[in-house]
């Protein structure tokens, strides 16, 4: 559907005797300028991924006092990383779209004679580096401030739920900030529509966490919750790439 | 390009639903029997799983009216769409709400989280509820009812997913006995299918009367806009999507309201 | 090489905005290499007819053709040949001139020479690499025009181009901008609030009062006190 009436770009030949259509990017080079431009923006407001980083860790300590807790472990420990990496989420989720939408950029970019799908590529994997770099800071912090069993046996398996709820968390993510954007509730309307959309991730991914944080019996990921994890990506992956060019548009 | 009026067979529907209701009502104190462990508060039964059946076809019904009008682009599509997921959002809290009394008949609690059934289906309207207010927060009228399609494709997508990944994770081995519908002796699931008939006749009836009253209203703003020229009162901000008159799509001979009260008696009918 | 099929041609062209007609009735054919100048008092429809004309907005009734392609089927076909300069400079603040350009550039599949190219034509070679919130309105509005241009559209659609220009970048600007730009003819749909300046460009005059077409004829037929009634 998203080449729905008529938006494909240069894939079909241009009528005989009218100019050539300027071929604009393809779809990969597209992707990447437009992923070079996401980073350089990012790298001069460093607006994201420091302020989703320190969140996660000012949570952490919140949770110390709020389970009044000095160590989790199992079930509750899985269940308060997911839950702070989640609400991390959201903050880069509602500052994904918000300088294109300021800035006229979707107006740039819809101008341009290139596949649009490619503007929900690129902003996928911006958010995707956005949760990995906010890992690479969250659970060591969480492992040495909340956990109870040592963090190095589990890597492993945290590593292959994380990838995969990241996904999920990245499409939702992407599909929800290009709705909420350009209205004029954008900072609650963005939570509001994810959280819900969220709760199979949650769900999946504690399942998965949780036996690999036990401090007695340790045990892998089930497979069938990974599977459940990766079939929601896949499901909202198609969702997502269909519906995108419709919101995309003025 | 229907030149349909809009109210056709309402009266009729209307009688339908009544009688269904009846019916039912008839049914359920009469001639259902008393179950075993619950007693009364077993009926209750009746009309909390029609409500949630129907609530969660609405939502799926609002999604694939969604998708026709993002293939069209024809706004009585997302009309139909914004009704269809308006009321079933009603029905769903009336299925909270009637799910809500049963548990505490039942277990002593006004919630449990051992019914997946209950648990999703509430995860799935704190969703919808969140659609009006996304309506509300985009004033370009178009741009609000693409908007809203796309998130009620999603959200019709997200409705039985979740049912799945709810239901996976509760692994509790007592009987569900508030979902099941299968093995009801005789007289119970003819009840419930009477039951069940009443409450779609009833969605039927609510969506068409809400269409039919947008139609209307829009009708004689039309006029009004006819009457006095462009200074006629512009419609303030709403969450409802606009409903276009007839004639306002190219190429449809549509009534006017005029015309079907007969005697030329509005100037300006003939356009 | 002026090529005999019409560059823009509208016929019952409406576009609503809810129950009310933003845009009906526009009727008009633009030869290609030629000028069509919009006036109309604010809210009368020109943003709105500029934008349907990028492609931008989608007819809701009529025919609308643009550089040969109609919208909205042949959307796409027609978007790499046209240039917008709106009331946004559709920039990011936080990069530079060069790396804006940059961007856009890679989009359109345009090679670095035009940058630097164009850089030197408005002037801003000299601070192209400073973030553009440093930098004051009229040279972002420089850099805006440097975009607009970028891959040699063949339509130009100006939204009062020169609003925030002093007159030296005036003067850099306007052969960027004009009606021909290195040798070839340059189609160009202009909205303007200036009836002495919009005139002198013109070869088609359009004014829009209500979101109606209130005035459509050839410039040299037009006077310059035809066009202030609009504004009454």
């Amino acid at each position: 559907m998203s080449a729905t009436l008529g938006e494909s770009p240069a894939a079909a030949a241009p009528a005989a005797g009218a100019p050539a259509a300027r071929r604009g990017a393809g779809f990969g080079s597209t992707v990447a300028a437009v992923l070079r431009k996401e980073l350089l923006v990012e790298l001069r407001t460093l607006e994201s991924v420091p302020a989703m980083s320190l969140f996660a860790v000012t949570t952490f300590v919140i949770f110390h006092f709020a389970l009044n807790r000095g160590s989790v472990e199992g079930d509750l420990a899985a269940g308060v990383l997911w839950v702070t990496l989640l609400f991390a989420a959201i903050l880069g989720v509602n500052r994904l779209f918000v300088a294109d939408a300021d800035q006229g950029g979707f107006d740039a970019f819809l101008l341009a004679p290139v596949d649009r799908t490619a503007l929900l590529v690129a902003k996928v994997l911006t958010l995707l580096g956005f949760l990995v770099a906010l890992e690479i800071v969250a659970v060591p912090a969480f492992s040495i401030l909340l956990l109870a069993p040592p963090v190095g046996p589990a890597l492993g398996g945290l590593a292959a739920t994380l990838a995969l709820g990241d996904l999920g968390v990245a499409v939702i993510g992407t599909l929800v900030a290009a709705m909420a954007v350009r209205t004029r509730a954008r900072d609650l309307l963005g939570p509001l529509l994810t959280l819900p959309l969220f709760v199979p991730i949650v769900i999946g991914g504690v399942r998965c966490t949780a036996p690999l944080l036990e401090l007695t019996h340790r045990s892998g990921p089930p497979a069938r919750w990974l599977a459940t994890l990766g079939v929601y990506d896949l499901v909202f992956g198609l969702l997502a790439f269909a519906l995108f060019d419709f919101l995309v548009e003025d | 390009m229907s030149s349909r009026p809009y109210g056709n067979g309402l009266r009729a529907l209307s009688f339908a639903t009544v009688a269904a209701i009846t019916g039912a009502l008839a049914l359920v104190f009469f001639y259902a029997p008393l179950e075993a462990e619950q007693g009364f508060l077993q009926k209750i039964f009746y009309v909390h799983v029609p409500l949630a059946i129907v609530s969660l076809c609405g939502f799926v019904l609002g999604g694939l009216l969604a998708i026709q009008h993002l293939r069209t682009r024809d706004p009585r599509w997302d009309m139909r769409s914004y009704v269809a997921i308006h009321i079933a959002l009603i029905f769903g809290l009336g299925t909270l709400i009637t799910g809500s009394i049963w548990a505490k008949g039942s277990w002593g609690h006004w919630w449990v989280w051992n019914e997946p059934t209950l648990v999703s289906f509430l995860i799935v309207w704190l969703l919808y509820a969140t659609y009006q207010p996304l309506r509300f927060a985009i004033e370009d009228p178009e741009r609000q009812a693409r908007y809203a399609s796309v998130f009620a494709v999603t959200a019709g997508a997200f409705v039985p997913l979740n049912f799945i990944a709810v239901r996976m994770s509760t692994s509790y081995l007592h009987p569900r006995t508030l979902s099941s519908t299968s093995n009801l002796p005789g007289p119970m699931a003819l009840t419930f299918l009477i039951s069940l008939l009443a409450i779609t006749l009833l969605y039927a009836t609510l969506c068409k009367y809400e269409l039919t009253a947008k139609h209307t209203r829009a009708q004689v703003r039309a006029l009004r806009r006819r009457l006095s020229g462009e200074t006629a009162p512009a419609r303030g901000r709403s969450a409802a999507p606009v409903a276009l008159p007839d004639g306002a799509m190219p190429a449809a001979p549509g009534e006017t309201l005029g015309a079907r009260f007969g005697a030329g008696s509005a100037p300006g009918t003939a356009g | 090489m002026p090529s005999a099929a019409p560059a823009v041609e509208i016929r019952g062209l409406v576009r609503r905005y809810g129950e009310r007609e933003a845009l009906s009735g526009v009727e008009l054919s633009l030869p290609a290499g030629s000028t069509l100048v919009v006036f109309g008092p604010n809210g009368a429809g020109k943003t709105t007819l500029l934008r349907v004309l990028a492609t931008l907005l989608r007819p809701h009734a009529g025919r609308v053709s643009v550089l040969g392609s109609e919208l909205p089927g042949d959307a796409w076909a027609a978007r790499g040949r046209l240039g917008l300069l709106g009331h946004e400079p559709l920039l990011y603040s936080e990069l530079s001139a060069r790396q804006n350009l940059r961007y856009h550039a890679r989009l359109h599949g345009v090679g670095e020479e035009r940058i630097v190219e164009l850089l030197d034509a408005v002037a801003m070679t000299r601070r192209a690499d400073e973030p553009l919130r440093t930098l004051s309105r009229g040279m972002v509005q420089r850099v805006a025009v440097a975009r607009a241009v970028l891959h040699e559209p063949e339509l130009l659609l100006l939204d009062e181009p020169y609003a925030n220009l002093d007159p030296a970048a005036i003067e850099l600007v306007a052969p960027l901008i004009g009606a021909s730009a290195s040798g070839a003819e340059r189609t160009r749909e202009l909205c303007s609030h200036d009836p002495g300046r919009g005139l002198a460009q013109a070869d088609l005059v359009l004014g829009l009062r209500g979101g109606r077409p209130a005035l459509l004829a050839e410039a040299a037929t037009v006077r310059a006190s035809e066009i202030t009634e609009l504004y009454r």
